[in-house]
């Protein structure tokens, strides 16, 4: 297993209050898994992909274990997590296109990064160099400034900035939300490819975007409001999915070959919860339309199948 | 009835604006009354550069954009302003389109104080209200607050309660959707579909081409400011000619089909477009021959209302 979570809580501190981001979660991650992490905005997804690598407040440890190829991950601890931060676990932030420092041409801020990781950059160089050419940068580009790249090119080069050291978990924070299909498809494909040559031993895509995790990820967990709704493999969260949260979600995408006039399609009536105080039990009873008196507590992550796992006192009752 | 004839936009770039980039280069294309006319392409094909220069933010080079016959470019004053009464836009961001430091009704008052002052303030909130109502809000609960109190979806959906208190004709939806959530984003492009039945016409720019075809009848695909492919949107989805449009669709991620293995061409050149010289796709098409390189393909009619621009386009076996 390269990623172990378990009984994960974290808060955000507030004047008014903690919080509630992420609650309760459970699940592990596989050698050469890409895991698909998806759901609304405010459910908690990104809470859980920056507490795993960067906890700083306001954000909150509250409790949890997680632990990275059997050796316990010291979350909690900011210097601590120095050690695993960018050689064994590293991010590819949200803000990909602004990430690397504009005063630095892209080779020197790369050699200034792995000095501070006391890594030798003439002794990577060759490796960066293959592996630009793997997601079809010019080696020339180490002698630009970040401005002189379109925001396709410099998402392709973070990632391979982020992924330089081999880490055991990469996770992949929205990397295709701001490109076009050509290029979202081009890098989605290119973060395979970093994980079948080991450029990553796996992977975790943070997402709102399902049909994305359909094409790259074998397992995609949802999440709402701050709890895990559902984790399965991805055929099985797109084709045949259990919780009612994920089968509104999923019936409610657009597919390219339906028309307004033909079919009409749905939301899902409501909107999330604030999590500053959230509802007691399930957080999607709200807007569920099975929703029934036993949803005021808090539904267990129960495996209904092998690798299948749902938190739904509807499912609980069917496999009592 | 909104018309482009070869509308074109140059920006001069380089240190002494010296070199001319072509943001948009010759587009002509019409949208009809009550149909709603999807605007694709990916960032930097000039898609929103049209919706600004429809909605009189920034200046044409050349040609000529009307509505109903009438050319938009030497509109003035009071003329400007009854323009702006029947042509509306809404852009992605909704959070950046309200001042946060004030309530995100004042959209509304502000509407009223310009275009409707001889109404008066107690039948005015009667249609503020109804209006709301309309596209699927409840009065109570989202007017008085301030726009950080509304989530996205909520917002985006005053911006059309505001273009639909003018009674436009025509709207632009810059990407309208992108920053809303799957479970709410889907509402609001219904709500527009609704508004067709008005008679509303609706220039709909967007990159996400599932989308485009889920809302239009009329699909125009753009890249480097040149029109690719444009018709009836059945004919473009089922049957896509150009290699450009082909290569989007196979881009596109679907939930009943997995990517192909082909690769994608992904941009190479690190300089803008300066130069017009030939197809302006020639860089990245797999079945471009030496004559694309220095002759622009013109815009032929392949079959009723299906236009491709480009001669060696033909149906993948």
């Amino acid at each position: 297993m390269a990623l172990q979570v378990e009984n994960l809580t974290l808060y955000y501190q507030t004047l008014r209050g903690d919080v509630h981001a992420l609650e309760n979660a459970t699940f592990t991650i596989a050698d050469g898994e890409i895991m698909g992490l998806a759901g609304e905005s405010g459910c908690g997804k990104t809470t859980l992909g920056h507490g795993l690598i960067l906890l700083v407040p306001p954000m909150k440890y509250v409790t949890g274990q997680v632990t990275l190829d059997g050796e316990p991950l010291p979350i909690w601890d900011t210097d601590k997590m120095d050690a695993f931060r960018f050689s064994r676990i590293s991010i590819i932030p949200q803000y990909a296109m602004n990430a690397m420092n504009p005063i630095r041409k892209i080779g020197k801020m790369i050699e200034e990064l792995l000095t501070a990781k006391k890594v030798d950059y003439q002794a990577v160089l060759p490796e960066l160099k293959r592996r630009l050419e793997l997601v079809k940068l010019p080696p020339e580009v180490l002698k630009m400034y970040p401005i002189e790249l379109s925001g396709g090119m410099k998402q392709r080069m973070v990632m391979v900035i982020s992924s330089l050291l081999d880490p055991s978990l990469l996770i992949a924070d929205e990397i295709t939300s701001a490109l076009d299909v050509a290029s979202q498809k081009a890098v989605a494909e290119m973060l395979v490819e970093f994980r079948d040559q080991g450029c990553c031993k796996s992977a975790m895509v943070i997402t709102h975007d399902i049909s994305i995790l359909y094409q790259i990820a074998d397992s995609i967990l949802i999440m709402y409001a701050g709890q895990l709704a559902e984790k399965a493999t991805t055929t099985t969260i797109i084709h045949a999915p259990r919780h009612p949260y994920t089968q509104l979600l999923i019936s409610s995408l657009p597919e390219i070959g339906v028309k307004y006039t033909d079919r009409r399609l749905s939301g899902i009536p409501g909107k999330p919860p604030l999590l500053l105080d959230p509802p007691t039990g399930c957080r999607f009873k709200a807007r569920c339309p099975v929703a029934f008196e036993k949803c005021n507590e808090v539904p267990p992550l129960i495996e209904v199948e092998p690798g299948h796992f749902i938190a739904c006192w509807k499912e609980t009752e069917r496999h009592a | 009835m909104l018309k482009l004839e070869n509308v074109s936009k140059t920006y001069k770039v380089g240190t002494f604006g010296g070199k001319e980039l072509h943001a948009v280069n010759g587009v002509s294309f019409t949208v009809q009354d009550g149909e709603v006319a999807a605007l694709i392409g990916e960032s930097g094909s000039g898609k929103s550069t049209i919706g600004k220069m429809i909605l009189r933010l920034i200046s044409i080079t050349s040609g000529t954009i009307s509505l109903n016959g009438v050319d938009i470019a030497p509109l003035r004053g009071t003329a400007l302003k009854e323009y702006y009464r029947k042509v509306q836009g809404i852009f992605q961001d909704p959070f950046s389109s309200y001042n946060p430091i004030f309530k995100a009704d004042r959209i509304f008052q502000i509407v009223h104080d310009e275009f409707y002052p001889q109404v008066d303030a107690g039948e005015w909130q009667q249609k503020v209200e109804k209006t709301l109502r309309d596209v699927g809000l409840n009065p109570e609960h989202v007017l008085n607050k301030y726009p950080h109190q509304l989530s996205g979806g909520q917002l985006q959906r005053f911006l059309i309660a505001r273009a639909l208190l003018l009674d436009i004709e025509f709207l632009v939806a810059d990407e309208i959707i992108s920053m809303l959530d799957a479970s709410t984003r889907i509402d609001v492009l219904n709500l527009l579909a609704e508004l067709k039945k008005r008679g509303l016409s609706i220039l709909f720019i967007t990159h996400d081409l599932s989308l485009a075809n889920y809302i239009s009848e009329r699909a125009v695909i753009l890249y480097h400011g040149c029109v690719m492919e444009m018709g009836i949107t059945e004919k473009i989805f089922a049957a896509p000619l150009h290699p450009y449009t082909q290569m989007l669709m196979a881009s596109v991620p679907r939930l009943d089909q997995k990517w192909e293995a082909a690769t994608t061409s992904v941009e190479q050149e690190t300089q803008p477009l300066t130069e017009l010289r030939g197809c302006v796709y020639y860089g990245r098409c797999p079945i471009a021959v030496k004559s694309c390189a220095s002759e622009q393909p013109p815009l032929v009619e392949v079959s009723p209302d299906h236009l491709v621009a480009c001669p060696y386009a033909r149906r993948p076996d």
